[in-house]
């Protein structure tokens, strides 16, 4: 049970550390400790094939993405442009207030929580596949098609255009 | 693995509910306070890794594998779209020179 908070508590301080840290790499490195946290938190809600989802797709491919991008522009903390102490205040007040909000909504919210079925077959492959591929079908299949989509809108946008360079 | 499900059983799920909107708190503040077009992109990274971790939790107390799979077609909009965003910011930077969120107000036809 104290493994549950002691994780929550590393992803928050990770994610914090991700939106105030100055340097842009050192945010990014910050984010795959955060989703590192998260995926320990996936072995611990008993979702093992989402957790090694989780580790290959997220820290190993979209955060070397964002890491290639970041150095391929050469960004660092010299060109981190700077809004303005005002604009960040309102804008931690903003979501203070949302939290709040959200919290005060949830206090409606009559969560027993300590039913939790004892089946910890759930997140395995096998089970996960016989859900994916008979129910989900059809969104598995339009999904196919968004991915094939995005790679060709990504390639078409970064291409460097030779007429117009 | 009994150790496990006994570790999840004492966890409330009223906790896991608050745990994930403090994270998705935090990635609308990130969204709100910084310029960087791709500190942005990774605070939205942020908010769709709370919602599924919430999904996960869902599932998780109630026994049902569908949340599971919901969390798969995030991920794999979370990728389409870090693949076209991240194009776009590097066609921006190329005009531009700049990843700056307000060189974008002027966009021009």
């Amino acid at each position: 049970m104290s493994i549950f908070y002691f994780v929550a508590f590393l992803s928050i301080f990770f994610a914090l550390m991700t939106i105030f840290a100055k340097n842009p790499v050192h945010s990014v490195l910050y984010l795959v400790i955060t989703f590192f946290t998260f995926t320990i938190h996936y072995i611990l809600l008993n979702a093992q094939f989402l957790a090694i989802v989780n580790f290959i797709v997220y820290m190993g491919a979209i955060m070397v993405l964002f890491l290639f991008v970041l150095m391929l522009l050469n960004l660092n903390k010299d060109t981190e442009p700077l809004k303005s102490n005002l604009v960040k205040v309102m804008g931690v007040i903003a979501g203070m207030c949302l939290l709040v909000t959200l919290a005060g909504s949830f206090r409606v919210l009559q969560a027993t929580g300590v039913d939790i079925v004892e089946n910890t077959e759930i997140g395995l492959v096998g089970n996960l596949g016989k859900v994916l591929f008979s129910e989900f079908l059809l969104p598995f299949e339009i999904s196919s098609i968004l991915l094939l989509t995005a790679m060709v809108g990504a390639v078409l946008l970064a291409k460097n255009d030779p007429k117009n360079a | 693995m009994e150790t496990i499900v006994q570790e999840i059983q004492g966890v409330p799920l009223n906790h896991y509910i608050l745990f994930c909107s403090l994270i998705f708190t935090i990635g609308v503040i990130g969204v709100l306070i910084r310029r960087n077009v791709i500190i942005i992109m990774m605070s939205i990274e942020l908010m769709l890794n709370s919602v599924n971790l919430l999904l996960t939790a869902f599932s998780a107390h109630s026994g049902d594998p569908s949340g599971q799979v919901f969390v798969f077609f995030i991920m794999a909009l979370a990728a389409a779209e870090v693949a076209v965003g991240l194009a776009i910011i590097v066609m921006v930077y190329r005009n531009t020179r700049s990843v700056d969120i307000n060189a974008l107000n002027r966009l021009r036809g």
